[in-house]
């Protein structure tokens, strides 16, 4: 097992290219700005939001029903329905579907859930080809790289990456950046695959128990284009996706795409409801440490996430650190809610990776308290023990001192005698703050000295 | 224990207290406007083409034309003309992949984001709309609704075994932010106005 | 105590207000001239003010850090401190926010119930509370206005350019009574600085490079001074831009205010 990288660590290496840096916290910016001139264009916004939190707390306070009513309407129409405790089982049943269908080929649109799973590696092991054929998650996995954004794949890669990728493994024009050149490339080499698969795997925005159908929303036609076209198609959901009716598709497809992307609907928001003819169509229904979270009451309010990825593109520390950098397939601040009740251990540094400025909780369409949820399980991980002696110890020191006023009014006053008289002491390289910033000026007088010299005068 | 019955069973155990439905009640914002007119906006916004006609006779003619020339193409529509027939659910992907013109009816149009509603009824074949390098739609501005629950409210999207809200041609902007018409779908999308 | 004249035009009598003064730490510590400032403001807005003597901090640093559960006594001593106000001023946001949200004190309930309820930021302070209208002040430069996440979206002192609703601010609305003040905001209006409490050293790459983004975007606008409401992030800010050299100064809006 790999000692994962810290963010703090990664946001540090991710920093020292300034420019790209700058290009890739531009870039994302941009696409905050694209919701905004969107979303401040719809009077009533903020009402669809609340909506949006209403439906999702309601379905999480009866999911169970929900569910059972989904799989009843959904085995009616002809789909088979599968449950999958863990991601391991996941896997299993898709590849127990793959093996007893003589499948060779898989295409794969954008499934976060997979991504959770470590789906890819687990069926590339057992002699299956699977191939991700949204555009950016095809770029990564060429390159064999993760995807850094749940909505945007690739956007930590510049043009030059692509072509470079591209004229690696699909033999383009060496250096020809030009992205219609490029898609127009994936576009006829992806073709390819949508015809040969065997079965299409894709995601599911939103799962309908009314009626036991299930919604994919694609840009690119790439879902579509795969389950179509193949003979099984696969639709893995956790088990957080259920909406209970058709209704609240209104509700939800107006609030996602304009708060992923700035549009105000995705190209194709496919509505899939029985098998055609001659076709197999199964759910696999995933719980991998939802019901888990559902039981957490401070952190339940995270398994409303619609997967927009609008909290990413505010997020200044995600804009300037990268998806890499969080270390799980669902990174920004929803991954920072997420990932700690899957493993604490692990993610014990992403509610850090944050100045819990609130931006996060505002554009979420689903009202989502990111930033309190960031602060909970600050508090949560230090009970569990996962933070580091030296800074425990601090603490205690600083609570210590701040809890008397004499000894903080000494320690203050040896402070700032210290820092006027021997500055070197504290600004040095052992001090974080002084790397890049100077230290504030030290006063001979405190606010409370000057306070009781005006008193007594 | 069943991997589903274990799941619902945390689920039941864990889940939070009773939280009622919200009622759906958004004002039509719409009101009082030209809902062609704001839709054709947004379509053309998104990357569609859009032309309003009031009746079939230069459709027509272009789908004569196109058969002329021996262009692939598939018409749905019997009031433009021979409907293509040998299209069905049976018709391979390696077939489909030569189509170069669908003409296909749209049933609902949303004026909030110029999406069109087609589902099984309208398709002989679900790739069809995906698959071939252009799409053509024909849709009655009468069937235009302000926006999407509205759009719920008057089709049940459940009705058939498949079904989509279409909104203009494939994109993707996943190469450095530009966006590129034109992915795995299809390449270009004109929708036809039909006023009455 | 030397009362300054008083110098707002819609005085009114606010002597019966018995204001309690709560200085974060670290401006009782490095930037005493903010809290002389504020304590100076208020006066001369007519209020009775007082500072409690035993105050230490409001305890967000541990909070922050994880550690909420280490600040019972410093919840206590605040509340020892502060429980006999009417309300209680404090010039920033972070930390009013912080008392609002956090403060409670098993030992005395109420007295901490009471603070949480009438703890004021000193912008809200003078807009809400001493509905101010006017001020004979004057500050002829261009000023840069940092708004504070805390202050902001935690208690509301101007709106958020990510919701759809009405335009406002107090702190502006108070700097739009200054004569001679040239106020511009930078281009991303409210993105955050980047000090975040412990933030700034356990993440000090992102921190620091919040900080620096954030000092271009407001110099893009040719200020002298950046002003906000929240010393914490003009600590951070100013520690950037002296380490730049920078001629630009940061100067806290209680300073402006009662010049």
């Amino acid at each position: 097992m790999q000692k994962v990288i810290e963010h703090a660590i990664a946001a540090e290496a991710f920093i020292a290219d300034e420019a790209r840096t700058d290009w890739h916290d531009e870039t994302l910016w941009f696409v905050r700005q694209k919701r905004d001139k969107m979303v401040h264009g719809i009077p009533e916004w903020e009402q669809l939001r609340q909506l949006g939190s209403g439906i999702k707390d309601h379905t999480l306070s009866n999911l169970d029903t929900y569910l059972k009513e989904f799989e009843k309407n959904a085995q009616a129409n002809g789909i088979t329905v599968h449950w999958a405790a863990d991601a391991e089982e996941h896997n299993t049943i898709i590849l127990e579907i793959a093996k007893k269908n003589n499948v060779k080929q898989i295409v794969k649109s954008k499934s976060m859930l997979t991504e959770e799973c470590h789906l890819n590696p687990f069926l590339i092991s057992k002699g299956i080809e699977v191939v991700d054929t949204d555009l950016g998650e095809r770029i990564v996995q060429l390159r064999n790289e993760a995807p850094s954004h749940i909505v945007l794949p690739a956007i930590h890669l510049k043009k030059q990456d692509v072509s470079d990728t591209f004229h690696k493994h699909l033999h383009t024009e060496k250096g020809n950046n030009d992205p219609q050149y490029l898609t127009e490339s994936a576009r006829l080499h992806l073709r390819h695959k949508f015809i040969e698969a065997d079965l299409a795997i894709t995601g599911v925005n939103f799962a309908v128990a009314e009626t036991g159908g299930f919604v994919v929303c694609t840009n690119e036609g790439n879902a579509d284009m795969g389950a179509h076209a193949a003979k099984i198609h696969i639709a893995c959901m956790g088990i957080e996706k259920i909406i209970p009716k058709a209704e609240h598709l209104g509700v939800f497809l107006r609030l996602l795409t304009r708060s992923a992307t700035g549009q105000p609907i995705t190209t194709y928001s496919s509505h899939f409801h029985k098998p055609r003819k001659g076709q197999q169509m199964h759910v696999v229904i995933v719980d991998n440490g939802r019901s888990k979270q559902l039981g957490r009451s401070d952190f339940k309010n995270s398994l409303k996430c619609i997967r927009c990825a609008a909290c990413f593109n505010t997020c200044p520390v995600y804009r300037r650190s990268g998806g890499h950098s969080y270390h799980n397939a669902t990174a920004g601040p929803i991954g920072s809610i997420l990932n700690p009740n899957i493993n604490m251990r692990e993610n014990a540094d992403l509610p850090f990776a944050s100045t819990l400025c609130g931006s996060c909780t505002n554009v979420c369409p689903v009202k989502i308290n990111i930033h309190e949820q960031l602060w909970k399980w600050r508090q949560v991980l230090t009970e569990e023990g996962y933070t580091s002696s030296g800074k425990k110890a601090g603490m205690k020191g600083i609570a210590f001192v701040l809890s008397n006023p004499i000894v903080y009014r000494l320690s203050g006053k040896i402070g700032r005698w210290v820092l006027r008289h021997f500055p070197k002491l504290v600004n040095n390289r052992l001090n974080p703050w002084y790397k890049q910033r100077d230290m504030p000026e030290a006063p001979k007088e405190s606010f409370r000295e000057w306070y009781l010299k005006q008193k007594q005068s | 224990m069943s991997s589903r019955d274990t799941i619902l069973k945390a689920v039941s155990q864990n889940k939070p207290e009773q939280v009622a439905i919200p009622a759906i009640n958004v004002n039509n914002t719409y009101e009082g406007k030209n809902l062609a007119t704001i839709f054709a906006g947004t379509l053309q916004f998104i990357g569609g083409i859009i032309k309003t006609i009031n009746n079939f006779d230069d459709l027509k003619k272009e789908i004569e034309q196109k058969h002329l020339n021996h262009q692939f193409i598939v018409n749905t529509i019997p009031e433009l003309g021979i409907t293509d027939s040998e299209i069905d659910t049976e018709s391979s992907a390696v077939e489909l992949e030569k189509i170069e013109v669908s003409y296909i009816y749209g049933q609902l149009g949303v004026a909030e984001n110029g999406s069109i509603w087609i589902d099984d009824t309208n398709l002989p074949n679900r790739l069809l709309p995906f698959i071939c390098q252009h799409l053509v739609i024909i849709l009655n501005t009468k069937n235009i609704v302000p926006n999407m629950h509205v759009a719920y409210s008057t089709i049940n999207t459940f009705n058939t075994g498949y079904g989509l809200f279409i909104a203009g041609p494939s994109k993707t902007a996943d190469i450095e932010q530009s966006l590129v018409i034109g992915a795995h779908g299809a390449r270009s999308l004109t929708v036809y106005l039909l006023e009455n | 105590m030397q009362r300054t004249h008083l110098n707002s035009l819609t005085l009114k009598d606010h002597s019966h207000i018995k204001v309690g003064l709560f200085i974060p730490c670290y401006v009782d510590q490095f930037y005493p001239q903010i809290a002389i400032a504020t304590l100076q403001l208020l006066e001369k807005l007519g209020c009775k003010v007082e500072y409690p003597l035993n105050q230490t901090c409001c305890g967000q640093p541990m909070s922050n850090s994880g550690f909420n559960s280490l600040t019972q006594n410093c919840n206590k001593n605040f509340t020892d401190n502060f429980k006999d106000a009417d309300y209680i001023v404090c010039p920033s946001g972070s930390c009013a926010l912080h008392i609002k949200e956090h403060l409670h004190d098993e030992t005395n309930a109420a007295g901490s119930e009471h603070i949480r309820k009438h703890i004021y930021e000193l912008t809200e302070f003078l807009t809400d509370v001493l509905n101010i209208e006017s001020l004979n002040v004057s500050f002829p430069h261009k000023v840069g206005m940092h708004i504070s996440c805390h202050g902001q979206r935690g208690l509301h002192l101007s709106s958020m350019t990510e919701l759809v609703a009405p335009e406002f601010s107090k702190p502006e609305k108070l700097l739009n009574m200054v004569q001679g003040l040239e106020l511009s905001y930078p281009k991303r209006k409210d993105e955050c600085c980047g000090f975040g409490g412990t933030f700034c050293v356990f993440e000090e790459a992102v921190s620091v490079k919040m900080g620096k983004d954030r000092l271009k975007a407001h110099e893009a606008n040719d200020i002298e001074y950046i002003t906000g409401g929240d010393v914490s992030c003009l600590m951070h800010l100013e520690g950037i831009l002296k380490r730049q050299k920078s001629n630009v100064k940061v100067i806290h809006i209680a300073e402006i205010l009662n010049s």
